[in-house]
């Protein structure tokens, strides 16, 4: 799925992929009992950010000349296998250290609403308020820049 | 296995069974409140009964209709966002509980298609994936109007599902939990203890914010522009037009299941609460039969009795008699098997199936009258412009819903 998105010409078009790509991952999230971050990353990343790319992209009304097809080059080919070798290179790694792999089960309610809560007002509390607060800049630098002056 | 599919496969087939029943009342609802009498012309073989047939008109002028795409639309998101628009709302139907759970050997089966831990998150997370199919939609289309209508609509929707998400939250903070058996069961089956009088801001702010939710009027713009100039469904034709359709009235049905699940005490029967009920299915079985006996009978003396020759002058007249004497004979023939049975004896499985089948009419019963009031509003009130639409859904219901929970969380404290 995104590999289907970072082959598009039509930037509409890699977004609904990427809408696609965020359904596999909470789908992941779900295989890995975490239903909670699941749902939430459904409502949250698709439901509102990607609806709110997908506004921008549609109000830039893009005509098709505007779409230019990148010719592939020899420098990209090379970035490309240069990538590929790097995640040979880390997954061998972690392939080849011996206590990494055999997984721990999770305890009980691991993925539950109650114990996500119960730790974010708790233990990460400071985290928490930090990070409203930068939500809260994002939303005044966006009023700054929207102004009509 | 067969349960998980039976699970699945009915919330499916109750939405599209119940959408043409909600055409049909829109069409003779709204004729009714503007004082007309409505479609009542179909018919099969002289028989109208009513209008019913009007809707099987137009499934099959629909299906049959020349479906016509386009030259200059983007023809992926084209074909994809009516598609989208359906499945999103008959996929939110999965978390819906049916009635109490009922115990099988032990082993509870709990009748909702999926019982996640985090219900209620699940059907915002489906509710904001509504919007797209109405972007795509208006965006593929490759039309002024339609875009317009289209990203207009996405606005709306967004901005009232903040209002739709506070007011919910007020309600979660007294019920304590996300699922919504929970939410349920903490409305016990005692009228005042349903939400709808325990939290009443809550629960205006969030029939409004539904109305909002579903492109329904008094929020009409993305749907009621198809009348002035365009929309986000201008651009398509039969089949696909039709989904865009049965996908509004699908809407309609989950933002009636969620009020009542959330505020109306969903499956709850007033004041029979489910250990009451079980234990006294035997009676209850009998009561309740022969209650629909004695309403059968009396209705169809009702049609009969308006039976007179030459009213219409076609086969209209034998109407009344088409339905009025089976009914009439099937009111006597239960009360009759009643009388000669004698009372039931049910086991304590056919107590608890009886249990979950009174559950399960009450539960469609109160979301039918949602979906009345769905209608009834919309041909009541005017629509609202859109830049009162938004000064509405930002500067009035966001702080109102704010207060709620406020107020809500000091008074659980206290």
């Amino acid at each position: 799925m995104v590999l289907l998105m970072i082959f598009q010409t039509n930037p509409i078009a890699s977004a609904v992929y990427l809408v696609f790509g965020f359904f596999g991952l909470a789908g992941i999230y779900v295989l890995l009992s975490a239903p909670f971050v699941a749902v939430l990353q459904v409502l949250v990343y698709v439901g509102a950010i990607m609806v709110l790319f997908i506004f921008v992209l549609m109000l830039l009304n893009l005509k098709k000349e505007d779409l230019i097809y990148d010719k592939v080059t020899w420098k990209k080919i090379g970035v490309v296998l240069l990538g590929l070798f790097f995640l040979g290179f880390l997954s061998y790694y972690f392939i080849s250290i011996p206590d990494l792999l055999p997984f721990t089960p999770v305890a009980e309610n691991f993925g539950e609403p109650k114990a996500v809560g119960q730790y974010l007002f708790t233990n990460y509390l400071i985290p928490f308020e930090l990070t409203s607060i930068l939500l809260l800049v994002g939303i005044i630098g966006a009023v700054v820049l929207g102004k009509k002056d | 296995m067969l349960i998980l599919i039976l699970k699945i496969l009915i919330p499916f087939l109750i939405i599209f069974n119940i959408i043409p029943l909600l055409i049909w009342l829109e069409r003779k609802g709204s004729a009714y409140i503007q004082d007309r009498p409505g479609p009542n012309r179909a018919s099969i073989y002289g028989i109208r009964l009513g209008g019913l047939l009007h809707s099987l008109a137009d499934v099959i002028k629909l299906i049959t209709k020349e479906d016509i795409i386009p030259d200059h639309v983007n023809r992926f998101f084209y074909v994809l966002a009516p598609f989208l628009s359906l499945s999103v709302a008959c996929i939110t139907y999965a978390v819906i509980p049916f009635a109490h759970p009922i115990d099988i050997n032990g082993h509870s089966f709990v009748l909702q298609a999926a019982d996640i831990n985090v219900g209620i998150l699940y059907i915002l997370a489906t509710s904001s994936l509504g919007v797209f199919g109405i972007m795509l939609a208006g965006w593929s289309s490759n039309n002024k109007y339609a875009m317009i209508g289209g990203v207009r609509s996405a606005a709306q929707m967004l901005s009232y599902e903040i209002t739709l998400g506070l007011s919910l939250l007020s309600v979660l903070l007294v019920a304590g939990s996300l699922t919504l058996h929970d939410i349920i069961e903490s409305q016990g089956a005692t009228v005042w203890h349903w939400n709808v009088f325990r939290q009443p801001v809550a629960f205006f702010l969030f029939v409004t914010a539904a109305f909002a939710e579903t492109n329904r009027n008094p929020f009409d713009l993305p749907e009621g522009e198809s009348e002035l100039v365009a929309g986000y469904h201008l651009e398509y034709s039969s089949m696909k037009f039709a989904m865009f359709f049965m996908a509004e009235y699908a809407h309609m049905i989950i933002a009636s299941a969620m009020i009542t699940c959330l505020f109306l005490g969903g499956w709850q029967v007033p004041f029979l609460s489910t250990e009451f009920l079980r234990g006294h299915a035997d009676a209850g079985l009998s009561i309740l039969l022969m209650v629909h006996a004695v309403l059968f009978a009396l209705f169809g003396i009702l049609l009969l009795s308006k039976f007179k020759k030459g009213k219409f002058g076609d086969n209209r007249d034998y109407e009344v008699l088409i339905i009025g004497a089976p009914l009439l004979l099937l009111g006597l023939g239960m009360g009759l098997g009643l009388l000669l049975h004698g009372s039931f004896d049910l086991s304590q499985l056919g107590s608890q199936i009886f249990t979950a089948v009174v559950q399960f009419m009450l539960l469609m019963g109160k979301i039918l009258f949602f979906c009345w009031v769905f209608i009834w509003i919309r041909w009541t009130l005017p629509r609202f412009r859109y830049d009162q639409l938004m000064r509405l859904g930002w500067k009035t219901m966001l702080p109102l819903a704010l207060a709620n929970l406020a107020v809500t969380a000091v008074v659980l404290l206290i």
